[in-house]
């Protein structure tokens, strides 16, 4: 048989394996249009990427509690969040390192409650930071850093099922529903340049006692990457900001909070911990939080966004793009969904007494 | 490296196209580079244990070969001076010298696979006895030593009864011991055999290769989806065997039987179907055992190639042996001749069964298998008298539907005896078998409680459609190869579309990655 004749029997085999595989890849993967929506966050950043000033990494105490459209009307100063539930501190770190692939913000503002997780916390929370990061060099390293002992045991496998995620979520056969096949092409946007909006209320109603710990100190892998994050900024030219977002839970013991002034102090960098601005901010537990202070609602966000757009003006050189045309133009549409998103969610909530997801649809 | 690998398959891939792209006398070479590659990826120091049994194997074959070509030699030259029983005395001096060449080699090489895998059930057995507390070693079980060892130790064997002449090429021997794909589980191939087409040349065959890619496939949906799903049901039910008794008891024997099964043929599967890709013959170990009729089938046609390796190199050398032939003599004359021919038979039965059982494992739950096995044989033997007369007065004995209940019969029997496997517990497993008979809790089939044993109902789906696919291959070769009958007869796109769409259903369907513990063959551990 002529070689070629055999070639093209095994290339046409592996082209129609590959379609399949990318149209089955399609189906399975997880679409977070019906759970763990914060899934989306970010693969999303690539589509506001660009122009963004200010750079917000960490969990979901920066997606849930900044508003980057606030800044920008209020401030006219632009922002961008790359956040993910649990994000830990080397998660942030790539993310700033990826960030870096696109644009250079002049200002990052670094949550520090990842500093008290100090090993890889679950697999599910890696995927929902790492699945959507774009391939480069910074996703393989990320992903090398992130995983649990799990994960680790079958490292060839858990990497390549970063590039191929089928081999990941495959047996998601038996989970698929209707908006696995709605979505296999695409999907929502749920965040506002990073922030996820909830505009509805749960108060806090008690806030239980935090148990004290055997010990304060930092685990050294986090102090590391909190100095690579640093490194990384002052090497590109980025003042870095250290905050802590004012939630109730989980406790941020003053243990932890003097070693991150110390280590501020010693760095010369500005670090803020908003849960002694609560008042200054007007934040009210009972009415700015959707889930009994973890997380600020939209009234709550706006609250702090407007707040800490003032610590910005005082503390950076950040400019005001207001009136630039070519920032007016990008921002006037994501105004325009922020508004929609808040008013779709309102009427649901008007509607039902509480919200089906993010959309109010 | 595991089978069910990515990194198995794109070392397969790149091996496949060097080989047919190095000239045709290098194929055997980058083979053997090939499996050193494979072997090493279980660590540098596993190959020091595989080259001390290619390097001693070898030589000692080479002496053998060397003391009978002198022999030959000096009998030709000196045929003239020497007299019949000149020349038999001769033959018996160099007979023994080729006996110790041969002894020493298998006690060098049987004494490591002892030293390694029986050391710790020695010291447990010593501890038992004379109620010591001597440490355990743990010494780890290089990658596939039972398989290699006995593989090299049939060829040693075969060397000193003169079958073929021994292996001149070290490199060569060495790729007969270390051929990659049967490392992890055999087959345990015969040198005459695999050397036909283990050394090539090889010219690329579209149809011999379509043969082993299909082949493959097949032992990975078997492997994949059968066998790796099945596994987490098997360790729920035999990880908590107070709490799961009566029908889960049942229920494990069917299930260990599957999974058993899937992982074993299917492991093999893949070795046959890499071998014919790179156009080598590899021994058959299965013949679609769970058709048996009986338990003595039953070994015909499950991992024959251990079967026919006890038989051929430990029961036949055993019954006919000088000492055997004393107990012979002595039974008969003692015990009359119709229990004292059995003697001997039963005795080197017994022997063997003993042998496979340790072979399996250093543990009592693997000997008394290998015994309980044993058992059922002698006792079927002695009972076929009575079989016989029950067939002939019986009509309905050579109906269909007879030979079904013969089937079924063997495979719950096999599969009672099997979970010894699986409780690695011996009064233990008894417990959990009699409590088939003493609890009442056959209605747990249907409340459920089957779906908190790891697999959801469509995981036990998925089984079942494997297992009806696996039941439907088998009955249809009864008639031959279905790759040969019903796949490579259709038009090359159907078969290329069909062999794609199969690779896509084990990928999705697959029980591996995060969540399940795919991977190691069972046979892998012994």
């Amino acid at each position: 048989m002529k070689a070629l004749k055999i070639i093209i029997r095994i290339a046409a085999a592996l082209l129609v394996f590959a379609l399949g595989i990318w149209l089955l890849q399609r189906l399975l993967v997880p679409k977070y249009v019906t759970e763990n929506e914060e899934g989306l966050l970010v693969k999303e950043y690539y589509s506001y990427a660009g122009g963004n000033d200010v750079l917000f990494i960490g969990d979901c105490e920066v997606y849930s509690n900044f508003s980057p459209v606030r800044l920008w009307q209020d401030f006219g100063i632009t922002s961008a969040i790359r956040g993910s539930p649990q994000q830990l501190i080397w998660h942030s770190y790539y993310m700033l390192e990826d960030t870096l692939r696109y644009e250079t913000p002049k200002v990052v503002v670094f949550n520090v409650l990842s500093m008290k997780y100090g090993e890889p916390q679950s697999e599910a929370y890696n995927r929902l930071a790492l699945d959507g990061m774009k391939w480069s060099d910074v996703k393989y390293r990320a992903i090398k850093a992130s995983m649990t002992e799990e994960e680790a045991d079958s490292e060839a496998l858990t990497v390549a099922s970063y590039v191929m995620p089928i081999l990941r979520f495959h047996s998601r056969w038996n989970e698929l529903t209707g908006a696995d096949f709605k979505y296999m092409f695409g999907t929502r946007q749920l965040s506002h340049n990073g922030y996820v909006m909830r505009i509805d209320v749960k108060p806090v109603d008690t806030i239980p006692k935090a148990a004290p710990l055997p010990d304060y100190s930092f685990a050294d892998v986090c102090w590391d990457y909190l100095e690579k994050i640093r490194t990384l900024c002052d090497r590109n030219g980025i003042q870095l900001i250290l905050i802590k977002a004012p939630t109730l839970r989980p406790h941020w013991y003053d243990e932890w909070d003097e070693q991150i002034v110390k280590y501020a102090e010693e760095k010369g960098l500005c670090y803020v911990n908003i849960l002694n601005e609560v008042e200054t901010i007007g934040i009210d537990y009972t009415t700015d939080t959707f889930d009994a202070g973890m997380h600020l609602n939209l009234s709550g966000a706006e609250k702090l966004t407007k707040w800490f757009g003032t610590y910005l003006k005082a503390n950076t050189a950040l400019p005001n793009h207001r009136g630039e045309a070519e920032y007016e133009e990008k921002w006037i549409d994501r105004i325009d969904y922020y508004n929609e998103m808040a008013e779709a969610q309102a009427k649901q909530l008007s509607e039902n007494g509480k919200l089906d997801g993010y959309w109010g649809d | 490296m595991s089978f069910v690998s990515l990194g198995f398959l794109a070392f397969l891939a790149v091996l496949i196209l060097l080989y047919y792209l190095v000239p045709k006398k290098g194929q055997w070479i980058l083979l053997l580079a090939g499996s050193v590659f494979f072997y090493a990826f279980a660590g540098w120091s596993a190959l020091i244990f595989i080259a001390v049994t290619a390097l001693s194997t070898y030589l000692a074959g080479i002496y053998i070969g060397k003391l009978a070509a002198d022999r030959d030699k000096y009998i030709k030259e000196h045929s003239a001076e020497l007299d019949k029983e000149a020349k038999k005395a001769y033959k018996a001096k160099v007979k023994k010298r080729t006996y110790l060449i041969m002894s020493l080699c298998l006690l060098l090489n049987l004494g490591m696979l002892a030293v390694i895998k029986y050391t710790d059930f020695g010291i447990s057995i010593v501890n038992g006895i004379f109620r010591t507390n001597i440490g355990f070693v743990h010494f780890a079980l290089p990658m596939g030593i039972s398989f290699y060892i006995f593989q090299s130790m049939g060829y040693i064997i075969d060397v000193y009864r003169g079958k073929y002449a021994p292996e001149k090429n070290i490199a060569r021997f060495a790729l007969f011991v270390s051929f990659f794909p049967q490392l992890l589980q055999g087959p345990i191939s015969r040198f005459d055999e695999l050397s036909k087409t283990l050394y090539g040349p090889h010219k690329f065959d579209w149809n011999k290769f379509a043969r082993g890619a299909w082949r493959v496939l097949w032992g990975y949906f078997k492997k994949v989806v059968i066998a790796d799903r099945m596994i987490t049901a098997v360790l729920a039910l035999s990880g908590e065997p107070e709490k799961y008794t009566g029908v889960y008891v049942v229920a494990l024997v069917l299930f260990y039987a599957i999974e058993l099964y899937a992982d074993f043929t299917g492991g093999i599967d893949i070795t046959i179907g890499v071998a014919e890709m790179l156009g080598i013959e590899v021994a058959e170990n299965f013949d679609r055992p769970f058709f048996s009729l009986n338990i003595t089938e039953y070994w015909r046609r499950w991992h024959i190639t251990m079967g026919t390796w006890f038989k051929d190199y430990i029961f036949y050398p055993l019954s006919v042996s000088p000492k055997m032939l004393k107990i012979s003599k002595w039974s008969r004359e003692k015990l009359g001749q119709a229990i004292g021919k059995r003697v001997p038979v039963y005795l080197s039965t017994i022997i063997v069964w003993f042998a496979t059982g340790l072979w399996h494992g250093a543990a009592w739950n693997f000997i008394v298998w290998g015994l309980l096995n044993c058992l059922v044989i002698i006792v079927s033997q002695e009972l076929s008298p009575l079989y016989t007369r029950f067939h002939k007065r019986f009509g309905f004995s050579n109906t269909k539907g007879y030979n079904v209940f013969q089937m079924f019969r063997t495979f719950w029997l096999m599969g009672f005896i099997r979970v010894l496997d699986v409780y690695r517990d011996v009064p233990g497993t008894f417990r959990q078998v009699w409590s088939v008979f003493t609890t009442a809790n056959w209605g747990n089939l249907f409340s459920g409680s089957f779906l908190k044993l790891g697999l959801t109902l469509s995981d036990f789906i998925a089984v079942l459609a494997g297992c009806a696919v696996m039941f439907t291959v088998s009955v249809l070769q009864n008639k031959g190869q279905v790759r040969d009958n019903i796949i490579l007869k259709r038009p090359v796109a159907v078969r290329l579309v069909v062999f794609v769409l199969i690779a896509l259903l084990i990928t999705i369907f697959g029980a591996y990655g995060i969540g399940y513990d795919a991977g190691a063959f069972i046979y892998g551990q012994f």
